[in-house]
């Protein structure tokens, strides 16, 4: 099995203020965003997130070679069951998924 | 053409020294610094203070307070104090003044005030949490984010030093290209770019960068040895904390990056042109509050034993259960949530782990929120025995757990949350702002 992780540089996700979370997919090179760009579905990246598809925003960015995803946060920031201040802990839900 | 020097991404990063002298020396019209940001939570709005010690914003301010009077050009700082209330915006004034008197300097302050007592008609932007007068009222400090406008206004005062409460991030970057007729676009591109210091080039703790402003676009130079910019590291600053990697939206309209063009110009400088600034119809501000929702007490076991920590989500389950039951018993119908998060097993994903976990020991953190702070540490106290003895079935000895501490219990005090994710219509920018020149 190949992951979003094992093919790209770097996979960063972070708050886009306090009711956004957003997820920047670094691939470094052409052949390696069209690798994600073609195994990693939106829906499978809504699925891993639990949330709707229609809020999901996908940017594919060919000319920084960069796939980003970003959503409404599922819990506000600082929300008392939120677990993740600063949303770091969405990007090594995407590396870990395996590209079609 | 318009010459910003930006010390670094926010006052309390640090900054380079020797880079920043260089930026001296280049003869820059305005040092523009960000003070502030949502992204350490909501309890700083909600108490209205910096998230950074008075110590430690003194002596990096007084830095900038030398570096200006070096300079002879005004220096200003977008929302002070972490949060940009009116509290934090007197704290800044009064380490402002220490450092004046202290080093022998004279300068005049302006504050531009953004907190707001009332607010006019709202409209939720995606993602924005209900709102009613009830949830209004009771957020402690509620701060309207000022853009270039409200900046001009403040830079047109003629102050030597500026402190703003809650701008947007770019703001104070933006508003003197624009005044002295910039290209609009790249104004707000360069501020967009410039706003987080040497974010967008390599070596990105080193923070100082050199903003020039022209009719068609900007250069960004990062000022510290061994930092460069490339076409590809500021053009993936876009990204950054961005919902959209090419429309940002600020008060009076919005950036459009999608024609941005970047080239380098040498080894470490990239020019930019083709962003378009789309003026809005109505003149809107965003608004941030933060209310507290209710009074927290923590408490945390580790668990090392093997048996424990393989059938730790089963035991705490088990806890969840015995312990609401008790909270019932002793405590009558009490408004609270009661959490356990298992630390090395699922606390950061929840529900969204996929991996199975297989660590030696796990952590489980207690997290008690309730309406008052009595009433927290009242139902964490009746948790303590369950993590501290609860044996996974009535066969097996009693078994103890590790606590770190002493009481076991951490009362954390008011738990705030953001209430606001809106915008207000303004028919005068400076109706909801107040600028003042201080003698």
């Amino acid at each position: 099995m190949t992951t979003v992780g094992d093919v790209t540089d770097k996979v960063r996700s972070k708050n886009a203020g306090p009711f956004w979370l957003t997820v920047d997919i670094f691939c470094g090179d052409a052949a390696r965003f069209d690798r994600v760009v073609a195994g990693l579905s939106t829906d499978r990246v809504a699925a891993a997130f639990d949330v709707d598809i229609a809020t999901l925003k996908r940017f594919d960015i060919a000319d920084l070679y960069v796939v980003k995803f970003s959503l409404p946060r599922p819990t506000i920031q600082g929300d008392i069951r939120d677990r993740d201040m600063h949303g770091a802990g969405w990007a090594p839900l995407i590396a870990e998924m395996a590209l079609a | 053409m318009t010459r910003i020097l930006i010390p670094t991404g926010a006052l309390g990063l640090g900054y380079d020294q020797t880079a920043l002298m260089r930026g001296v020396a280049a003869g820059p019209d305005l040092i523009a610094i960000d003070g502030g940001s949502t992204d350490s939570g909501p309890s700083y709005l909600g108490r209205g203070v910096s998230k950074y010690t008075r110590a430690s914003t003194k002596g990096e301010w007084a830095g900038l307070i030398r570096a200006r009077a070096q300079a002879g050009c005004p220096l200003i700082i977008g929302t002070a104090g972490t949060c940009g209330t009116d509290s934090t915006v007197d704290w800044l004034v009064d380490i402002t003044r220490e450092i004046l008197a202290e080093e022998g300097l004279t300068a005049t302050i302006a504050t531009l005030k953004s907190q707001q007592s009332a607010l006019g008609d709202l409209t939720p932007l995606p993602g924005a949490p209900d709102v009613d007068a009830g949830i209004i009222d009771q957020c402690t400090n509620i701060v309207a984010l000022a853009g270039a406008e409200q900046i001009q206004a403040a830079l047109n005062t003629g102050a030597d030093i500026i402190i703003a409460g809650r701008t947007t991030d770019t703001a104070t970057i933006a508003a003197l290209p624009l005044q002295n007729g910039d290209h609009a676009g790249g104004a707000w591109h360069g501020a967009k770019i410039g706003e987080c210091g040497a974010f967008c080039a390599t070596n990105p703790q080193s923070g100082v960068i050199q903003l020039d402003f022209d009719t068609t676009g900007f250069t960004i130079t990062p000022l510290a040895d061994g930092a460069r910019a490339t076409p590809h590291t500021v053009s993936a600053h876009m990204l950054y904390e961005n919902s959209d990697p090419y429309i940002l939206y600020e008060p009076g309209g919005h950036l459009d990056v999608t024609q941005a063009k970047y080239h380098a110009v040498s080894d470490r400088a990239v020019r930019v042109e083709g962003a378009a600034w789309v003026p809005s119809e109505t003149y809107t501000v965003k608004v941030e509050g933060a209310r507290v929702v209710g009074y927290q007490t923590i408490i945390m076991a580790t668990i090392r034993d093997p048996h424990y920590v393989a059938n730790v989500q089963a035991w705490c389950d088990d806890i969840a259960a015995l312990h609401a039951e008790k909270v019932t018993r002793r405590m009558g119908q009490v408004d609270h949530t009661t959490e356990l998060r298992i630390i090395g097993h699922s606390a950061t994903l929840g529900g969204l782990e996929t991996l199975p976990a297989t660590a030696h020991e796990v952590g489980v953190l207690g997290i008690v929120t309730a309406q008052t702070q009595e009433d927290a540490r009242a139902i964490a106290m009746l948790l303590n025995p369950y993590l501290l003895h609860h044996p996974l079935t009535q066969d097996e000895p009693m078994p103890t757990f590790a606590f770190p501490f002493s009481p076991a219990e951490t009362d954390r005090g008011p738990v705030y949350g953001f209430a606001l994710h809106h915008v207000m219509s303004l028919s005068d920018p400076m109706s909801a702002f107040r600028l003042e020149v201080l003698s």
